[in-house]
């Protein structure tokens, strides 16, 4: 079963962070476009991409000869919805957007 | 910080196709007739009446839910056509907001539900819905229209599904809920 663990362990790799933030930037991209992205060999992405599958971070899909990358959004959102109550969510939420607002001013 | 930007996944504005998978402590056929038994369609996400013709080239409707036409928005919300129906492993189809005149006007957007039994009595559902050039459509699937961290979209919906197959709860009434815009 995909348990949380599997999840944060993706999660805890920038590389992998940096894979993800391209699928969210595009879906649906191949294993050549996402290693155009990196310094890294191409056996190196596979394995990090692999994670990213076996947390169900990464969904592929074959389109003709190609197998596309996308990123399935479910696990981190099942992850907010166990942590992160409706009622403390607005809080939360307006503590990300006054972080977000001081950052860009000090950017 | 990267992890800011990737937690806020809901406003992924992919124009082409989304992708969804959610694994489900149920049988396929439950997760299956969740999604097309009106009786449970009822009960998670927007709680809309869905009607299926379970063929190819089959109608589908997806009716207002009571609290809807309480609030005076009646009628079909959803339209599309069965492409292929394969109780309960695989239903694809046409989906178009029919409510919205500017969503309606965008055209059909091509939805496909893969079910997969696995081990331990879990089973794998994937939402891919190809949104080519629906960009109206795109937007609200991916709960743009929701703000930050707030309902709406795919991940609601099969997030409320989950728990609804597996604890027989709900998140939130369907209702209280507002349909989009």
């Amino acid at each position: 079963m995909h348990d949380d663990d599997l999840v944060f362990k993706a999660l805890a790799d920038p590389t992998r962070r940096f894979l993800l933030d391209q699928l969210f930037t595009r879906d649906g991209r191949t294993l050549t476009e996402l290693e155009s992205e990196l310094e890294m060999t191409r056996f190196g992405v596979m394995k990090h991409l692999r994670v990213l599958e076996d947390a169900g971070l990464v969904v592929t899909q074959r389109s003709g000869r190609e197998k596309l990358h996308f990123l399935n959004p479910v696990p981190i959102r099942l992850i907010h919805d166990r942590w992160i109550d409706k009622f403390t969510e607005r809080r939360v939420s307006a503590l990300t957007d006054l972080k977000r607002q001081l950052e860009d001013q000090s950017a | 910080m990267t992890s800011t930007a990737m937690l806020d996944t809901s406003s992924a504005t992919s124009n082409t196709t989304q992708v969804y998978r959610i694994f489900i402590k149920a049988t396929p056929q439950a997760i299956w007739d969740a999604i097309t038994k009106p009786e449970w369609t009822q009960r998670f996400g927007y709680g809309l009446r869905d009607e299926y013709e379970l063929r190819p080239g089959g109608k589908y409707r997806g009716h207002a839910n009571q609290g809807m036409i309480e609030m005076g928005m009646g009628g079909v919300i959803v339209d599309g056509e069965v492409i292929e129906a394969d109780p309960p492993h695989k239903l694809v189809m046409t989906w178009r907001m029919a409510i919205d005149p500017t969503l309606a006007a965008e055209g059909f957007t091509r939805l496909t539900y893969e079910i997969v039994e696995g081990r331990g009595g879990v089973s794998r559902l994937s939402i891919i819905h190809d949104l080519a050039g629906r960009p109206g459509h795109a937007a609200m699937v991916a709960g743009d229209q929701q703000g930050p961290g707030a309902n709406g979209g795919w991940l609601w919906i099969l997030s409320d599904l989950k728990s609804l197959l597996e604890s027989g709860a709900q998140m939130t009434p369907a209702s209280r809920l507002q349909p989009h815009e």
